[in-house]
């Protein structure tokens, strides 16, 4: 028997709490930044609301605050969100039974904070049939709170001095940091990771953000294949 | 924002939204027909600490687009104090709070 997806949904709700914590003071400074840039209200939420990307609206939004056309920013949305096939790909397996209805608001929702907040659910409790609900919930936490943090920021944004200096884009990093931090617990993970980081400062120069990318999968490939020599060489 | 007209920002705005969902939602669509060899199932166990810490090393390194590679930078002072609580206590908001107050303490205390 299925359990009911209630509290599946809720526990992803509590689980999103955390990266909300983070999230928050990033979508008020986008609000801000937005506005600064020269979009109008409807536009900044419009882009919080329908785009739904975080790195990539700030990319975009200094895009057009530089004057970039717009063939260029929708490019360099393509390359910074790119990571989200990866994830679409690891989660793959795991939404194939789901229908489409299901799957369109979960693919629309399919963000690093959410990845990261109910994948590991994916893999330790493989056999519940009530997954998407944790996922559903995480997604659905995380969208209305970028939502308010953007519209938060739309209003404080006009109203107090200085505050797109006041550093509040650390908070990313911070939640990036707590996210990943956990993982670290074996060789392969801490040697996929160090190489990812240490690839993402050298090719940090290179336009549109393609380090991202580059410095991702090469980060994946030296943890999958450290994995893979421990494991042989334990076997012989 | 002199090449953009306000129109333009609505279609961007779309144009961005369609690149996005379909990034995200391709893979999805066709669950049932695609399938993924086993070497990159496993591999993908691996994207997310490597896809997010190639965001946060660049964004506590370089904080305004140049590499701060020094001790005045408050960005690398509240990362590594993440990097530390996170790796001793495991515990994703006690990292975020506690390295979101060092970070603010220094840049508003002693900068």
């Amino acid at each position: 028997m299925v359990e009911s997806p209630k509290a599946p949904f809720l526990k992803g709700i509590i689980d999103a709490l955390p990266l909300i914590v983070g999230g928050v003071p990033f979508g008020i400074i986008f609000g801000t930044l937005s506005l600064n840039a020269g979009l109008d209200v409807w536009q900044t939420i419009g882009l919080s609301s329908i785009v739904f990307a975080g790195s990539a609206q700030f990319v975009a939004v200094g895009m057009l605050a530089a004057g970039t056309s717009l063939g260029f920013i929708v490019g360099a949305t393509l390359i910074v969100n790119l990571r989200h096939l990866i994830y679409a790909a690891s989660l793959l397996p795991h939404v194939k039974h789901l229908p489409q209805r299901w799957r369109i608001p979960l693919g629309f929702l399919l963000i690093d904070e959410v990845f990261a907040a109910t994948y590991p659910r994916y893999l330790n409790n493989a056999d519940c049939g009530n997954n998407h609900w944790h996922y559903l919930g995480v997604g659905v936490a995380f969208y209305v709170s970028w939502n308010v943090a953007t519209i938060v920021g739309i209003l404080f944004g006009a109203n107090i001095e200085g505050i797109a200096d006041w550093g509040l884009d650390f908070a990313m990093s911070a939640t990036f940091i707590g996210m990943v931090m956990p993982h670290l617990v074996n060789k392969p993970m801490v040697a996929g990771v160090m190489c990812s980081g240490v690839l993402a400062v050298l090719t940090y120069s290179l336009p549109h953000k393609i380090g991202l990318v580059i410095s991702s999968v090469a980060g994946m490939s030296v943890g999958y294949m450290l994995e893979q020599w421990l494991h042989h060489k334990d076997q012989s | 924002m002199s090449s953009v007209s306000q129109l333009n920002v609505w279609l961007l705005i779309g144009l961005m939204a369609l690149v996005t969902f379909t990034i995200r939602y391709a893979l999805y669509a066709r669950a049932n027909s695609v399938s993924l060899p086993p070497k990159l199932e496993q591999a993908l166990k691996y994207s997310a600490p490597c896809v997010l810490t190639a965001i946060w090393v660049p964004a506590i390194l370089f904080p305004n687009g140049e590499l701060a590679l020094h001790s005045d930078n408050p960005y690398l002072f509240g990362g590594l104090i993440a990097m530390a609580i996170g790796l001793w206590k495991k515990n994703i908001l006690l990292t975020i709070v506690t390295s979101m107050v060092c970070f603010f303490a220094m840049k508003w205390l002693v900068l």
